[in-house]
């Protein structure tokens, strides 16, 4: 059975990786990700804010109290006389790349022009043979158009483009409201993936302290559908890859990705859930299910249910919605 | 060439030529002690190759110690010290000079603590060492300090005398300057390996056994001290030859006397010291005046050569004046005075100045304690010489009304070098100025000719403080050593400072005025006070405006202003040409903040560039029609002494005050900050009644005391100002009795702790909460009035008063508006303090952060209630303090028996009832306090009528028979390190005193170096690869004597446990020892958040409250009780927060993970240990163990 793939130009023994997570931070886990199969290793994000905010942060505690009073001109050593060592991600992408064979994607996430994005060749350099690009942005201003919120992650996306070779997947949020155009608009630019869907961590409420709280629900079989739909969708109108993740978590769920356009999936919660090498089993599951099913390879059944090849594909459109209601009320 | 300060000079030196440091940190030679430790953290090598060691210890003390050990086991050992530091290690340097063992001290001179402390530059510390044995070799300039700095060890290499280097304190150790520096290959071709080599081969070492140290006899001794005469003898000569060695190699000369001036000179100055630069400088004018003046240089003062003296001295002289940096009262003369004199009389018997007999000889004192010495005062100081009687001693630089010995001078005389040009900056500590300033100072002096000086003038005040910056420039090397008096360019950062200080005083008519102001800066005109109009209009000032604050808020760098009023500066000026004066702005924010990410550097020049855009030269009129006018630095009600001395020294005019006006003693009238309001806060809390549950937490966190509660009857609102807020009070004990909650707008330092610690939310908009933030300058005015009406609003009854959180805030404050930092982490402990125990509370203060917050001129926080009652506070020393506690403790206790033994005595005027009921007197609480008061007035009023003597004495020390409470409160510095062999054997003394340690785990008041309360993974100076050792277990350390009530707290995660510790710490009638968890501006976040960290530092377990009460152990319990729950959480939920440990993070990842896991570990293991102790039922301590005695 052959499940070899491509992803962004990258060969790759199965179709299987490990999304963004921080299953990377430890080298061990990365190693057992590798001994169990993944197909790739991608790097948790590193955050626009963790590098600017940050930055700026730091200055501020460290400069504002500093030159105020005589006998203490400054509270921290200064940063001029020594050398620092290498950023921590960048470090760790380095040691990743030293101790596995498979490739290593590297991730950044902001929302807009700045030094930051000075990180992707970085990254690059770091040894990253391939980037993925979130642009995890709410929008909260009810006076930015939907044309300007496409535009911020174009712009960060040429932006990027111009400053690395390696190939870039950029990961979509769903809430566009013409996914398909946008998705061709990311085409077009270059990029060499795109990743259904960002999952957005919905804040929760504390009804006692009268706060709003970041609360991280891990995803389910559920939220796939989303993805699959539109896997479905834009497999055939892009020359960018797909990758589905949120909500892969069985075998079954893989299949169905891949089905319908997508050239690899990337798995999370189930891994925090039961363990790095838990990949091991999907992979081995999807081996067995198309030994069973007599397909010769994976790339076989890519896009056999995608919206251009599926047998009724209606159900991806409009009719999925009326249908589904309707079996409510019956 | 390079444009650096003394200290970085000097270090450099030291470092590149030594092999081992051992340090103490200590104002103002740290930054000297930290270069060395940065540079060696770096891996940077000295000259042979190796990367030096730097070891700081516990006291400088323990520094002498350890390199006299490093130097007997042959290493190349240096220090830096100062002040209380180096009379420390004098001991050491008798032994190290006595042994003849070659090694340089190099010392920022410093006032020595006497009436007052004072952290600045005079030779008062130098002067207590000249016994010693060491050579003392001076340098008056940076340059000189530099230069000076390899001289001495070239020379103690060759000699094997010990030099105590010095130059004078903040003066030229701070002042930046442009000099030539001293490369590797200069220090390689003035050092002489043979020195090295022999120094190696005395070295103690088994392979060549000896011993030193011996104990001599009277057979040995005095022969044995006479030994190394020859060495001593020899040394002028051998710093000669080094003088002439380093002259060939650098071309700058100096010999152990240097002689400027007239050659004819019959009018001398001997000095030491910055000093002489002013000096110089002054001759010159003179001479070129048509006067015969001269000054001489001291630049080796020990040992003395009469020779040298003799022979640097011009044959023409008839007067001279000496001039001491130093005070030795009761002395025929000052040191260097009298050593002139014997030199004088030396020469003379050798035939050297055979008319010596004939020159006057006057001696006088300047520049105590960085006191200014200007051209002005050198030119009394020759035209008293000029005098037929001059003053045989006399003081210049102030006005001695009370011994008449100061000389009168010319404030408005000047010397201003050819070509000089002078800048003055008016700034704020947290805007960045000194920062920028001193990158100016540096863009001018490597991108220009031009020799450059920068000197930077610090705020007495931590929080909103002011900063002055002087900077210099021009074609010749910069010899003013003192302060600008009049400026071509005034910059005022800070439109407020307008109000506070006379800005435009330092303005030369003609000159420049740059000014930050808020608002259009086309409209600022019609904003100025009508005064300072006046003086813009009678100056003829260029006047310039910017909203610098707003540009700076636009590119997101709010409050950080310094690159925008440097970039108007070099606009404005014309120092270089713009587009130069930018790129070279950008490269040195590129060079000083590069390391701190791209994101730091791109935000600086996005200020830089908004900048001109929005700077306005602004037009004015030949009239002041301003109808504001600049408002009195303190209210028209203040004391006497207030109006007649705090205020000159509020507005920057200390130095005109007389002799008359200060007392005699150090002793001065508590309760001074209410008069100096600072209106340092851009936003104030503001309270509303509705959501208030009124539970004052805000009140008990607030480090300023600047929000405060009161109830009242409400007949007292009568009368209250329109704007004044009440509310019913909500408790069940008052019934009618309303609340208000009241800020001091002008006290408030805006740190936004309060608000954080408010539960209350506004049920429909939770981002409302009971008191919130909003600007002050619109409410200044009204709130002005309300916190005065509040304070005239009843105390309460505090014998009716409960313990906890909220109605000890009902409790008048006697600590209020100290110079802490904004949203300051230990102040909050001593505020409460003086709420529980004020009105008997007798502090004994360690230096440091809490001393100078705490007793740091001009105003005091101490404060009295209205019966006069409040805290009384001294600060001994740094090291001394648990001792000086003791001693409180010693004589109260001492008077309470003698007063007892008087009372007995009086029984038949007082009547048996009386006495008894006084020396049975319960006084545990407020209320058995408030009954011995009342019975110790009824004693007095009997005796009223006694004419014995034992009578009188009884009505002067009746007080004593009240209680006191004798607290002694310093930072983790001195708890842990340079105070704890102190600390320990008060603690085992048994006596009542009590102690509190607020634990910053830095030395937060000298600038962040660790001490042994630095937690495990923490960065601080002299841990800059992170603390690779836990923090010392102190409270554990205390617990194990079994008789010391021990208590660890943290406010803001506990605050009832607090209070309650307090408590209990005070009734205990033995020792006790409170650690206060305080957060620090040395931690790295903003204070904002302080209170949420403690939460976190105790939740995760890193800060477990406990308290120990041996009272328990006497009842049969375990005096152990854990007071906080089982860790909940990873320490990192408390680190990531703070830079101290992201800091290592960043620096090296792989050691920072290495450290926070064994950080974790420790902190799970110590839990358990406490849980342990906690848990054990039977009782660990003997039970022989008991209460100690009081």
């Amino acid at each position: 059975m052959e499940l070899a793939t491509t992803y962004l130009g990258l060969p790759l023994k199965n179709p299987v990786m490990p999304g963004a997570s921080p299953l990377v931070d430890q080298l061990d886990n990365v190693r057992r990700l590798e001994d169990a199969g993944a197909a790739a290793i991608v790097m948790h994000s590193l955050f626009e804010e963790q590098i600017t905010k940050d930055q700026l942060a730091e200055f501020a505690h460290t400069e504002n109290p500093a030159e105020s009073f005589s006998e203490a001109t400054s509270y921290f050593p200064r940063m001029e006389d020594y050398a620092f060592g290498p950023d921590r991600y960048l470090e760790q992408i380095s040691r990743i790349k030293a101790s596995v064979d498979i490739p290593v994607i590297g991730s950044l996430n902001g929302i807009s022009l700045g030094g930051w994005i000075d990180h992707a060749r970085l990254i690059e350099q770091a040894g990253a043979d391939a980037l993925e690009l979130n642009v995890y942005y709410v929008a909260t201003d009810p006076d930015e158009s939907g044309i300007a919120v496409e535009k911020r992650t174009l712009d960060i996306l040429e932006a990027v483009k111009e400053s690395i070779t390696i190939p870039i997947a950029v990961k979509l949020s769903p809430f566009f409201s013409s996914p398909g155009h946008f998705a061709k608009q990311i085409d077009s630019l270059g990029a060499a993936g795109v990743i259904l869907y960002n999952r957005f961590y919905q804040p929760d409420i504390d009804i006692e302290e009268l706060e709003a709280t970041h609360r991280l629900d891990l995803s389910n079989s559920t939220e796939l559908r989303l993805r699959l739909r539109w896997a479905a969708i834009l497999h055939s109108h892009l020359k960018a890859d797909i990758a589905v993740s949120g909500g892969v978590h069985t075998t079954e769920d893989i299949i169905k990705a891949i089905m319908c356009g997508a050239n690899v999936v990337q798995v999370v919660s189930s891994l925090l859930k039961y363990g790095p090498s838990h990949i091991g089993s999907l992979i081995a599951g999807l081996r067995h299910w198309l030994e069973d099913h007599e397909y010769e390879s994976v790339d076989q059944m890519r896009g056999s249910m995608s919206l251009k090849n599926c047998p009724d594909p209606s159900v991806f459109e409009r009719a999925n919605y009326l249908r589904v209601l309707q079996l409510w009320k019956v | 060439m390079g444009t650096l300060d003394a200290n970085e000079a000097v270090a450099s030196v030291a470092y590149r030529l030594n092999e081992f440091f051992a340090i103490y940190p200590i104002t103002p030679s740290s930054p000297m002690a930290e270069h060395a430790d940065e540079w060696s953290a770096g891996g940077r090598k000295n000259l042979w190759g190796a990367v030096p060691s730097v070891l700081e210890m516990q006291s400088e003390g323990g520094a002498a110690g350890a390199l006299h050990g490093a130097l007997q086991a042959g290493s190349l050992s240096a220090s830096f010290t100062c002040s209380q530091g180096l009379l420390l290690m004098i001991p050491n340097m008798y032994k190290i000079a006595g042994e003849l063992t070659p090694f340089c001290l190099h010392v920022t001179a410093r006032a020595l603590a006497t009436h007052a402390l004072s952290i600045f530059g005079d030779h008062s510390d130098v002067m207590a060492c000249r016994q010693t044995g060491f050579a003392l070799l001076c340098g008056g300039s940076v340059q000189e300090a530099q230069d000076t700095a390899v001289i001495s060890q070239m020379v103690t290499l060759r000699s094997r005398i010990p030099f105590l280097h010095f130059f004078d304190g903040f003066r030229t150790s701070h002042e930046v300057s442009k000099i030539s520096l001293l490369s590797d290959d200069d220090l390689r071709s003035l050092i002489d390996d043979s020195g090295i080599a022999a120094h190696r081969d005395r070295a103690l070492t088994p392979d060549r056994p000896k011993i030193r140290g011996t104990a001599q006899n009277p057979d040995a001794f005095f022969q044995a001290r006479e030994a190394g005469n020859p060495y001593y003898a020899a040394l002028p000569g051998l710093v000669k030859e080094a003088m002439a060695t380093f002259a060939a190699r650098t071309g700058r000369i100096y010999q152990p006397f240097d002689y400027e001036g007239a050659p004819d000179a019959e009018r001398v100055v001997v000095i030491m010291g910055s000093g002489a630069e002013a000096v110089a400088e002054t001759v010159t004018w003179l001479n070129e005046n048509g006067q015969k003046t001269g000054v001489l240089k001291v630049r080796l003062y020990r040992p003395f050569s009469v020779e040298d003296f003799a022979a640097t001295l011009p044959k023409s002289v008839k007067s001279i004046a000496v001039l001491d940096r130093s005070k030795e009262p009761g002395a025929l003369g000052e040191p260097l005075y009298l050593d002139v004199v014997a030199a004088l009389r030396q020469a003379e018997n050798a035939g050297l100045i055979p008319q010596a007999q004939s020159i006057q000889v006057i001696g006088g004192r300047y520049g105590l304690g960085s006191k200014e010495f200007t051209p002005a005062m050198v030119k009394a100081v020759f035209d008293e010489l000029a005098k037929p009687a001059p003053k045989r001693v006399f003081t210049v630089g102030i006005n001695d009304d009370v011994t008449g010995l100061s000389l009168d001078y010319d404030p408005e005389f000047e010397v201003i070098a050819a070509g000089m040009k002078q800048a003055v900056f008016f700034g704020l500590g947290s805007d960045g100025t000194v920062g920028a300033n001193k990158n100016s100072i540096k863009i001018i002096g490597e991108g220009t000719d031009n020799y450059a000086q920068g000197y930077f003038v610090y705020d007495s005040k931590k929080a909103g403080a002011m900063t002055v910056s002087h900077l210099r420039f021009g074609p010749n090397p910069i010899r003013s050593t003192y302060l600008i008096r009049q400026a071509e360019f005034v910059a005022c950062h800070r439109f407020d400072l307008l109000n506070q200080v006379s800005v435009l005083d330092y303005a030369k008519p003609g000159g420049i005025f740059l000014l930050n102001s808020p608002g259009d800066p086309h409209e600022v005109w019609d904003r100025l006070p009508h005064e300072i109009q006046e003086q813009i209009i009678r100056k003829k000032l260029s006047f310039y405006a910017i909203d610098a604050s707003t540009v700076a808020r636009n590119v997101g760098m709010a409050g950080r202003i310094n690159t925008i009023m440097q970039t108007c500066y070099f606009a404005i000026s014309g120092v270089l040409p713009k587009d130069e004066a930018i790129d070279a702005i950008k490269y040195a924010i590129k060079k000083t903040y590069g390391k701190r990410g791209d994101a730091v550097v791109q935000k600086n020049y996005d200020a830089v560039d908004g900048t001109l855009a929005n700077l306005v030269q602004v037009n004015y009129s030949d009239t002041a029609t301003s109808t504001i006018n600049l408002q009195p630095l303190v209210p028209k009600n203040a004391p006497d002494f207030v109006q007649r001395v705090t205020a000159l020294m509020l507005g920057g005019k200390g130095d005109l005050l007389p002799v008359s006006a200060f007392p005699i003693d150090g002793t001065w009238p508590t309760g001074t900050t209410q008069w100096e309001k600072r209106n340092i806060a851009e936003e104030i809390p503001v309270w509303e009644t509705d959501i208030c549950i009124q539970c004052n937490k805000c009140a008990i966190v607030c480090p300023h005391a600047a929000i405060r509660p009161k109830v009242y009857q409400p007949e007292r609102l009568v009368n209250a100002p329109p704007t004044f807020k009440s509310t019913e009070f909500k408790a069940r004990d008052y019934p009618g009795m309303l609340y208000s909650l009241q800020v001091a707008a002008e006290d408030c330092t805006g740190c936004q702790l309060c608000v954080q610690v408010c539960p209350a939310k506004d049920k429909a908009n939770p981002s409302r909460k009971a008191i919130n933030m909003v600007p002050q300058i619109p409410l200044r005015d009204a709130e002005r009035e309300n916190f005065a009406f509040f304070l005239d609003l009843p105390e309460p009854d505090r014998a009716m008063l409960r313990d906890d959180v909220k109605t000890t805030q009902f409790m008048q404050p006697l600590f209020e508006f100290s110079g802490a930092c904004a949203g300051c982490g230990e102040t909050p402990y001593i505020k409460l303090l003086t709420q529980l125990f004020g009105d008997r509370l007798l502090i004994a203060n360690a230096t440091g952060c809490s001393s100078i917050y705490g007793g740091n001129l001009p105003t005091t926080p101490y404060t009295q209630n209205a019966c006069g009652r409040g805290p009384a506070w001294a600060n001994s020393l740094f090291e001394d303090n648990a001792e000086f506690g003791l001693g409180f403790r010693a004589s109260l206790d001492q008077s309470k028996v003698f007063a007892e033994v008087l009372l007995r005595g009086q029984a038949g005027v007082l009547g048996d009832d009386l006495v008894t009921s006084i020396l049975t007197a319960e006084q545990c609480d407020e209320i058995g306090i408030n009954a011995q008061r009342e019975r110790v007035v009824a004693v007095r009023a009997a005796l009223a009528g006694q004419n014995t003597s034992e009578a009188h004495t009884l009505t002067q020390i009746a007080d004593y028979l009240v209680e006191k409470s004798v607290w002694i409160l310093g930072g983790d510095g001195w708890a842990y390190d340079i105070g704890f062999g102190g600390l320990d054997h008060v603690i085992a003394s048994g006596r009542n005193v009590n102690i509190m340690v607020l634990d910053t785990e830095v030395y937060s008041n000298t600038g962040g170096q660790q001490s042994k309360s630095t937690p495990l993974g923490a960065v601080a100076k002299f841990s800059m690869a992170g603390k690779a050792l836990p923090k010392k277990d102190l409270g554990l350390i205390a617990t194990t004597y079994g008789s010391v009530y021990v208590a660890r707290i943290a406010m803001g995660a506990k605050d009832g446990h607090a209070v309650t510790v307090m408590r209990e710490a005070e009734s205990y009638p033995g020792p006790s020892l409170i650690i206060a968890y305080s957060h620090c501006v040395a931690h790295g976040y903003s204070m904002a958040q302080g209170l949420e960290q403690q939460k976190r530092a105790v939740a995760c377990g890193y800060w477990p409250l406990f308290r120990f009460d041996p009272r328990r152990a006497e009842k049969g319990e375990n005096p152990m009780k854990l007071d906080s729950a089982a860790p909940k959480g990873l320490l990192t939920d408390f680190t990531r927060n703070e830079t101290r440990f992201q800091m290592l993070e960043r620096i090296n990842p792989e050691r920072s993970a290495m450290l926070q896991q064994m950080a974790a570990d420790s902190v799970k293991e110590r839990f358990a240990h406490y849980q342990q102790m906690a848990a054990t039922k039977e009782t660990p301590i003997s039970s022989e163990t008991t209460t100690p005695n009081a």
